[in-house]
């Protein structure tokens, strides 16, 4: 309990993607191992601690969900290891403790994704229940009952979390009529009508080798892991049909809305239209951000809400480039009293760099920032894993780690200025607050 | 299916694994002391060319003054405000300009503080960090605007959400005299009246290298790591920093019960803490028996409590239970279940009660034992994949009365245990009389 109360100066922000997680001044070599039967990994060998790390993704994810069925993802991301081949869901957990293996899955926006570590000595055996995992679950009607309701009690105690709240309604606003606008763990409705043949629909079509990545870090060389990938992915469909998700923007400029809750601290979400990943002007933005609201003690907005007038305890902004959509997203939290004033101030931050763009300490700043703290990601076979896996989805290629720097430092003031007139417009913000904020209410 | 437990339980089952520390035999620290007291720890990494830099005081908000809490961690926050040559609010900025990233964290028994470079910047933050024990400037201004900062967080991590709210009086209710029953953020009403003169009062009494351990794990000899700590912190004089004498608590003969019901609970939940010996304090034979106790009993899917409730009996959506055996003080062993839904916390709780009289008469099997002796050891083994975690579990482990040999005896420690150890530390530990049982209710009783 006393890791509970351990309290940070800052808050960790999770930011929900962090593709961008770009650059490198490590000695990482990285081998493209393509298996016997056409699988690709992306493979960093590092022989020094005996054990794995393997992150993997198949685009789609929760965007796959019927509607109705919103949620059908996440269960099957629940399900994976509760029953599978010849085991059922005690002996399927009781081998991977036996193994000490750790196996995850979890379905986002836009991919299901899962990962898998292990000591080296049982490396086999860990592939092993990965395929079975993929390849052979039971679905069985005990397990499926008992993670739904793990799932729905979650959800019920998520219609009181603040956070929860600022998020979904911020989201069901900015995508009406689109699966961005749900939760990818769906609702009590939809959780509750997913059948056993809904999980099974979602594995069929959504784990399919062409829109598969993989990366792989630890104690194994190119030739041992390749007949391992064929092993669990090969008998996966080559494809799969599946419905096109519609490009969208979010909506919702300007609106204001509060979600009346009797809490002390209102939660605060602000969004409006950002770019995505390709984008060229990406790292312009990337570097602008960083400079309002991405730079933790040192960005714009931690200065003026948190140190000048101690207005929050935690304020940020993040690029968040979904595969059809793109936003640029913030949040603060701050007692009910002091919103109005806490929005004024953000909003002015947003205008002035939208206009005049950031200085040239500030550029300089940024990009010895973003250049030399990025090695600091790289510090564990599983966040180096994550990262492999990361490039291959969004095509940046083999030599990126090698690119990224220029490509930060290649970022002029003039790029910044034109980026921040495109981007930073208080009035396309989209504002969710949660809480009993004086002197607000809902706009229309 | 683990996944599905809330975050802070999997990040505590994960702590109890790892923060007992893990094998000296994978992390071959190297240890020096200086003249003026300050220990040194390396753990040399060299897969990456950057390092971690820590340096932990051995005060934390359990020696705070009496009617002053949470000035431990206030006093972390003011301590990025600046010195006579770091401008006030220039600390994190001056690494964030050299690439780096830092941030600090209090807890009961210690307050710590790091900065994650590149290698060629270790000389550098060590010595702003030096700088910061000695020469730290604070403003009153500084101070007021920084108090509202911690307010807020007070607000987003306590006063917005109940279930924290109930934590907080469970903790108050387990130490009848301890301090640890003080939340570590500090009570509202005391935080508001924290003044500078609390701060500076704080810093000059604890901060000073004989109080404090600097612990760095990276790409660096620790020859190299010596030798800067000798030019940094070296020159620092020794204080009287005076000795860590907490209130102990006396017998607790009561079983307590903390009812929490309020109108911005939408699911119920079950939790119960029992005053538990830790490798440092009260009957710390029991300490590392006790670990694998708690993941017998509720560590994972196949632990007895989720077996029992969650899978056969259908009660719980999720049951179980942690323990960390790193305190400088007696801590708590910690149960947890979450009601099914239309099922009562009353019924939930009986079918604990049970379960747990189950465990006590009829034990685990030896081979369970195997499975969760596998699981520890291999934590260690993880937890050495991380650059991150080695310097934390070793600041943990020191500021909390183990040694760096104690650190590393934990793998052989887990080896040794017997079922009987484990046996013995569970019926010692799951005493009604040390315990506080915690409901979390919608204000219109049960369930929805």
């Amino acid at each position: 309990m006393r890791i509970l109360a351990r309290l940070c100066r800052a808050p960790l922000v999770w930011l929900a993607v962090i593709l961008w997680l770009p650059h490198a001044a490590m000695a990482t070599e990285i081998q493209v191992v393509r298996s016997a039967g056409g699988i690709t990994a992306w493979l960093v060998q590092e022989p020094s601690i005996p054990l794995l790390s393997v992150s993997f993704s198949f685009a789609g994810g929760a965007s796959l969900d019927q509607p109705s069925r919103k949620g059908t993802g996440n269960l099957v991301s629940g399900l994976l290891d509760e029953g599978a081949g010849p085991y059922n869901s005690l002996a399927f957990q009781t081998r991977l403790e036996e193994l000490a293996v750790r196996m995850n899955f979890d379905a986002d926006r836009d991919s299901f994704s899962g990962s898998l570590r292990t000591l080296s000595a049982n490396r086999d055996a860990a592939f092993e229940l990965l395929r079975l995992a993929l390849n052979e679950p039971h679905f069985e009607a005990e397990a499926v009952a008992r993670i739904r309701r793990q799932i729905l009690t979650g959800l019920i105690e998520a219609q009181e979390d603040p956070n929860a709240i600022v998020a979904k309604t911020w989201f069901a606003t900015a995508f009406p009529d689109h699966p961005y606008g749900l939760p990818s763990r769906g609702s009590i409705e939809t959780v509750k009508a997913i059948t056993t043949e809904d999980l099974r629909g979602f594995m069929a079509k959504a784990l399919a080798r062409d829109r598969l990545t993989i990366g792989v870090v630890g104690d194994i060389s190119a030739a041992d892991l390749g007949p391992l990938l064929d092993k669990t992915f090969g008998a996966l469909p080559a494809s799969t049909k599946i419905a096109t998700v519609p490009e969208t923007m979010p909506k919702g400029a300007g609106l204001l809305k509060v979600v009346e809750k009797s809490i002390p601290q209102s939660r605060v979400m602000f969004g409006a239209p950002g770019l995505k990943r390709d984008d060229p002007d990406w790292y312009a933005a990337y570097v602008l951000n960083y400079v309002l609201g991405g730079g933790g003690f040192s960005s714009r907005l931690n200065e003026e809400v948190r140190e000048k007038r101690g207005l929050a305890y935690s304020v940020y902004s993040y690029l968040y480039p979904l595969d059809h959509a793109a936003i640029h997203l913030g949040g603060v939290g701050t007692q009910n009293q002091r919103v109005e004033e806490a929005l004024k101030v953000i909003k002015e931050q947003i205008a002035r760099a939208g206009e005049a763009g950031i200085t040239v300490d500030e550029l300089a700043n940024a990009k010895t920032f973003l250049n030399g703290s990025f090695p600091l990601r790289l510090t564990s076979s599983g966040r180096i894993a994550r990262l492999l896996r990361a490039i291959q989805r969004e095509n940046l290629g083999l030599d990126y780690l090698e690119r990224r720097a220029v490509l930060i430092n290649s970022v002029t003031l003039e790029d910044i200025r034109r980026v921040a007139k495109r981007l930073l417009r208080p009035e396309n913000l989209l504002i969710v607050v949660v809480g009993q904020p004086a002197g607000l209410s809902s706009s229309e | 299916m683990s996944r599905i437990i809330a975050a802070f339980v999997i990040l505590l089952t994960i702590a109890a694994a790892y923060m007992p520390t893990a094998q000296a035999a994978l992390f071959h620290p190297k240890t020096h002391t200086l003249a003026n007291g300050m220990q040194v720890v390396v753990i040399e990494d060299h897969r990456a060319p950057v390092v971690a830099h820590m340096v932990w005081y051995k005060v934390g908000a359990a020696d705070e003054p009496a009617g002053k809490s949470g000035i431990a961690h206030f006093l972390e926050h003011l301590m990025f405000k600046g010195t006579p040559t770091v401008a006030s609010g220039q600390f994190s900025k001056i690494v964030a300009r050299n690439g780096g990233r830092d941030n600090a964290f209090t807890s009961y028994d210690y307050t710590g503080y790091f900065q994650n470079v590149a290698k060629d910047k270790l000389d550098l933050v060590m010595g702003m960090e030096a700088d910061r024990m000695v020469n730290l400037v604070l403003t009153v201004e500084d101070v007021k605007t920084e108090r509202d900062v911690v307010l807020e967080e007070r607000r987003s991590r306590t006063d917005n959400s109940p279930a924290a709210q109930l934590r907080e009086a469970m903790s108050a209710a387990q130490y009848m005299a301890h301090p640890y029953g003080i939340p570590v953020i500090g009570w509202k009403h005391e935080i508001e009246a924290l003044n500078h003169a609390d701060a500076l009062a704080f810093y000059k009494r604890y901060y000073a290298p004989n109080n404090a351990i600097l612990v760095v794990a990276g790409d660096v000899d620790a020859e190299v790591v010596i030798a800067l700590a000798e030019k940094h912190f070296g020159p620092l004089a020794r204080t009287g920093t005076p000795p860590r004498s907490r209130p102990q608590e006396p017998p607790q003969l009561a079983a307590r019960r903390v009812i929490f019901k309020d109108a911005r609970v939408s699911q119920a939940d079950w939790r119960r803490g029992y005053l538990a010996p830790t490798r440092s304090a009260g009957e710390v034979k029991h300490a590392v028996p006790l670990s694998l106790f708690a993941d017998l009993l509720g560590g994972g899917t196949t632990s007895l409590l989720y077996r029992e409730l969650v899978v056969k009996q259908k009660l719980a959506a999720n049951a179980g239970a942690y323990y960390s055996s790193t305190g400088l003080d007696q801590g708590r062993f910690m149960l947890y279940a979450t009601p099914s839904p239309g099922v009562s916390l009353a019924k939930l709780e009986m079918a604990m009660e049970q379960a747990l009289a189950a465990a006590l008469k009829d034990g685990f099997t030896a081979k369970a034992l195997e499975r969760s002796r596998t699981g520890l050891l291999a934590a260690a083994v993880y937890a050495r994949d991380n650059l991150f975690t080695s310097p934390r579990i070793f600041g943990d482990a020191l500021t909390s009365g183990l040694s760096v040999a104690q650190v590393e005896a934990w793998p052989d420690d887990v080896r040794g245990v017997s079922m009987e150890q484990v046996m013995a530390a569970g019926r010692a530990v799951l005493d009604m009389r040390h315990s506080v049982t915690g409901l979390l209710m919608p204000e219109d009783g049960e369930g929805k």
